[in-house]
């Protein structure tokens, strides 16, 4: 098998086992890369400086990673690498420091491979958002790969990065991962430091893994979780060795089936597919029951309140003074600010920052911005209390498969993508997506599984176990 | 001033808090460095950067409030304040808006009317700004430089009730917050280093109408002095327009150093918008009743009670109390000298004379000079013991001061010892009278004040080393046997 094709846990076993050499997996994805990247477009950046002969395993702190590569969503700060969050604004932008998972990747053992493409600062459901360029699914010449971690997901999909990371604020890693079929994490807000995240709505953002497999994001989990000093929100925690827990068992699990969730109106094959895959579950011993949830018509409103406020405050600093674009069109400090800013911003986040700007104005706040906080209680609370009953709760990631490039052109249609991730991030609560099957299209089909705070070791059992039962091999699209 | 019109005044206060890291990260607050040298990805609001918390700020405000009879809160957080200005590299400062660290201070200030009090609205903890420095004026300059060694370094903001009623409370207000903060040492308030800032309301109304007039806000005042100046200054500007029936407009303006007037600024276009919202990047404060408790138990004795101590247990009028307790320092260097030298008045003499005069004469601080209060008590004994003269006292006191030798030393090294050689100044008496006849004759007439000239010449002759009581009194006998 080419050696692209193999799962992050494969390549460490057969390195391990002295199968295999780095160099020649790092040939493989590199090949692969510059064979299908021109038609996928997955990648911002690639890091041109990769030294196979010069990895010294001894600097790391573990050797999980053992020199393989790593793909990172463009919105995480690398130290010498432009950080671009795939906007004009930052085009050129080099930071002068690594992110605390960037940090942690280079001290496992793993290299920067490059950086993925993304709907601008994470704004967007479809990476059509990027400024330079759209990334294809690589299920459907003409599908989006989702967003915002599009390049991500299609680099992963494509074997162009055993692994990636991607950050979810509304569903970004899920919703991608669900679209090109792949596996997808966002953990519990808190549990993976965001230290050098460019934050997009820093109460909801949080960076997760992308892979072939649960075993992959299982050894992401170990690489990237735990507090860090530089991230006040990070939490302390004991954050378990992940890996065992992948166990081909659901026996007594409590499933919750959200009843609100699958009374919407959403794509018939998806819900087949997602239906079958629940019942599999129950057939391996899981106990699986209806559960209803309150405030689910409300999260999608509460969120896009929530979210846009903080962007509106955190893309402020890009006005500029400092770094990143600065309009020649000035002759005086406010024309520096607003054209700076009108250049350098695309339609969609400027839409965000009105709306959020909007939210948190004299007189608008309490309508807006108090009232989604106070929904955002609302959701929270329901889950901690459905969470007292039940292990985990099951749901598809996204209500269609992945639709067509240029496709939605209505923002609010967009946004209704998110209606099934959206309340995790609200609620801080880790989630997956896994593959379930496809549709007749041959695009995939994406499987929820939500569970309470700092449980990942739970979602990724159940998840490993559905992962054995579907008996879903890493498939590979055609691509030429 | 003025017994048709009530002043009233409201002052906020921005002071610097003394950490040795900035608020928000682990940069230096070291004033005077090479610009953008004390800067990092934080303060610098790079992107993905996030702030942490210095909890020595925390502790520096609560001190503060404390000190000022504030409620501690128990729950507190931080909020952003939105806005663009190049000196703003977040676009936003991190601030407290509906719940501040502390709140319902007072202090009490003495002025020739009496005592009043007044009421400390809130207090909170935010982040310093940086500095725009323009080419030339900011009107012509073809462009400005931001350094950002500033961003960051932690602020409490102090705001009064409207409570203040004369410039000279203000002043007042001021100075008594300021000693307090130097003597909790939180802050060095060093306004020419901006690390004290005031910004000051004023307006006027008829006395007996409830509401408020129309408010000023004045800025720019970069001493105390210049604040009661400007207050004074916008107290008669604001009576000549209500008198003249002329509508005093809400507006920011600076004061004027140079020609001691007000002057509008460019106004404000439209009324700010900061868009507050609580900061998702930092969590939440809670300080609970142990927590408020240590820090209060900690805290250093207070310029009002160490007045009072000083008056009750040394003894001494108020009026030197209040000098000596002007700050920290200086009351502290009193007691240090007390304690080896057990005549509070005398001391205070000194601290209150020589001590001080030097200090002023010189523009030093006192941890500038070279002398402590062990060194002038020493001095003192000398003195006691009849070593050496009060007036030469005064040359070995300088010496101390700038030099921090030992005063035995000093007068070892000079020979300033006083003399009190019975035959020695014997000699020098009978040739001073030997010298004036004519005064002896006017002694001996009567005119007895004339022997301080004669004890004078000796004081010449003896480069002020002769023991002068001693010397009085030779003359008196000398002259008798005459």
């Amino acid at each position: 098998m080419e050696l692209y094709k193999c799962s992050l846990s494969e390549l460490i076993k057969m390195l391990k086992e002295n199968r295999v050499k780095l160099k020649d997996i790092h040939e493989s994805i590199s090949f692969r890369i510059s064979n299908v990247d021109k038609r996928i477009k997955a990648f911002v950046s690639l890091n041109n400086n990769i030294k196979i002969d010069q990895l010294k395993t001894k600097d790391y702190i573990d050797d999980y990673l053992k020199g393989l590569p790593v793909a990172f969503k463009d919105n995480m700060s690398t130290e010498g690498i432009k950080t671009t969050c795939s906007s004009k604004m930052l085009k050129k932008y080099n930071p002068p420091y690594d992110a605390t998972v960037v940090k942690k990747v280079k001290k496992s053992g793993g290299i920067i491979l490059g950086k993925t493409n993304m709907d601008e600062y994470a704004m967007g459901s479809s990476t059509e958002n990027s400024a330079f360029f759209p990334t294809v699914n690589p299920w459907g010449k003409n599908r989006v790969p989702g967003g915002s971690s599009g390049g991500s997901a299609a680099a992963v999909a494509a074997g162009m990065a055993p692994v990636a990371l991607g950050s979810d604020t509304g569903g970004s890693i899920r919703q991608p991962a669900s679209f090109c079929g792949v596996v997808g994490l966002k953990p519990t807000y808190g549990a993976v430091s965001r230290y050098g995240l460019v934050a997009f709505a820093s109460s909801l953002d949080q960076i997760g893994p992308l892979a072939k497999k649960v075993d992959d994001i299982a050894i992401m989990m170990n690489v990237i979780t735990g507090k860090d000093k530089n991230d006040s929100t990070s939490i302390n925690n004991n954050y378990p060795d992940y890996t065992k827990y992948l166990k081909n068992d659901v026996k007594g699990m409590k499933i919750g089936i959200p009843n609100q969730y699958f009374e919407m109106e959403f794509d018939d094959q998806v819900r087949n597919s997602v239906i079958s895959a629940v019942k599999k579950l129950e057939e391996a011993g899981a106990e699986v029951k209806k559960v209803d949830v309150t405030g689910a018509e409300y999260a999608l409103a509460a969120y896009y309140i929530i979210a846009t406020a903080e962007a509106s405050s955190n893309l402020a600093r890009y006005d500029g003074v400092r770094y990143g674009l600065r309009s020649d069109n000035v002759n005086n400090l406010r024309d520096m600010f607003s054209e700076t800013r009108k250049e350098g911003f695309g339609e969609e986040v400027k839409r965000r920052i009105m709306l959020g700007t909007y939210v948190l104005s004299a007189g608008y706040y309490d309508d807006f911005y108090l009232k989604a906080q106070k929904v955002r209680t609302l959701i929270k609370n329901d889950f901690n209390k459905i969470f007292k009953e039940f292990d985990l709760m099951v749901s598809p990631t996204t209500p269609s498969t992945a639709f067509k490039l240029g496709e939605k052109r209505d923002p609010l249609e967009m946004y209704a993508a998110d209606i099934f991730t959206v309340p995790v991030n609200i609620a801080g609560i880790p989630a997956i997506s896994i593959p379930c099957g496809f549709d007749n299209k041959g695009l995939p089909i994406g499987f929820q599984i939500m569970g309470p705070h700092f449980k990942e070791e739970k979602i990724i059992q159940a998840a490993y176990t559905l992962e054995k039962i579907l008996n879903l091999d890493i498939k590979y699209p055609e691509l030429k | 001033m003025d017994n048709k019109y009530e002043t009233i005044i409201g002052l906020e206060v921005h002071v610097q808090l003394d950490t040795d890291s900035k608020i928000f990260c682990s940069c230096s607050t070291e004033f005077g460095r090479e610009p953008n040298t004390n800067t990092c990805p934080i303060c610098l609001g790079l992107p993905g950067s996030l702030p942490v918390l210095n909890k020595k700020a925390v502790d520096y405000l609560l001190m503060t409030g404390l000190a000022l009879n504030c409620e501690i809160a128990s729950y507190s957080k931080f909020d952003r304040k939105n806005y663009f200005y190049p000196d703003l590299p977040k676009a936003y400062q991190i601030s407290q808006y509906d719940l501040p660290l502390a709140k319902n201070g007072h202090i009490n200030v003495k002025t020739k009317e009496g005592e009043h009090r007044i009421g400390i609205t809130r207090i909170h903890l935010e982040e310093d700004a940086g500095k725009l420095i323009h080419e030339g004026s900011i009107d012509s300059s073809s462009g400005s430089l931001v350094d950002y060694n500033r961003t960051g370094v932690p602020l409490a903001e102090i705001v009064s009730e409207p409570d203040i009623r004369t410039p000279e409370q203000a002043r007042e207000y001021l100075k008594h917050l300021k000693k307090t903060l130097e003597y909790l040492k939180v802050s060095d308030c060093n306004m020419e280093e901006g690390s004290l800032r005031c910004d000051a309301n004023i307006s006027l109304r008829p006395y007996g109408q409830k509401e408020f007039g129309t408010k000023v806000e004045l800025k720019n005042m970069n001493s105390f002095k210049a604040i009661e100046k400007a207050l004074e200054y916008e107290q008669k500007r604001q009576r000549k327009f209500i008198e003249s029936n002329k509508d005093i407009i809400q507006e920011t303006r600076t004061w004027d150093e140079n020609k001691n007037i007000t002057i509008s600024m460019r106004g404000k276009e439209e009324a700010n918008d900061y868009r507050y919202f609580p900061e998702p990047d930092l969590v939440p404060i809670e300080i609970d009743q142990e927590s408020e408790s240590k820090i209060k138990d900690n805290l250093p004795e207070l310029p009002n009670k160490r007045k009072n101590r000083f008056i009750n247990k040394y003894n001494i009028p108020e009026y030197d109390a209040e000098v000596l307790t002007d700050t920290r320092e200086l009351a502290d260097f009193f007691e240090d000298c007390v304690l080896e030298y057990n005549d509070p008045k005398e001391v205070s003499n000194w601290v209150m004379g020589e001590f001080l005069r030097l200090i002023n004469e010189e523009k030093m601080s006192i941890s500038d000079t070279k002398i402590n209060g062990k060194l002038l008590a020493d001095m003192l004994k000398l003195i006691e013991k009849g070593t050496i003269s009060t007036k030469i006292a005064k040359t070995v006191f300088a010496e101390i001061f700038y030099t921090g030798k030992s005063p035995k030393d000093i007068v070892e090294e000079k020979g300033l010892k006083q003399i009190s050689d019975q035959d020695k100044l014997e000699e020098i008496v009978k040739d001073i009278i030997a010298d004036n006849p004519d005064v002896i004759e006017d002694i001996k007439n009567g005119k007895d004040r004339a022997i301080g000239f004669l004890v004078g010449q000796v004081m010449k002759e003896t480069k002020g080393k002769a023991n002068p009581q001693m010397v009085n009194k030779m003359f008196k006998e000398k002259i008798k046997q005459i």
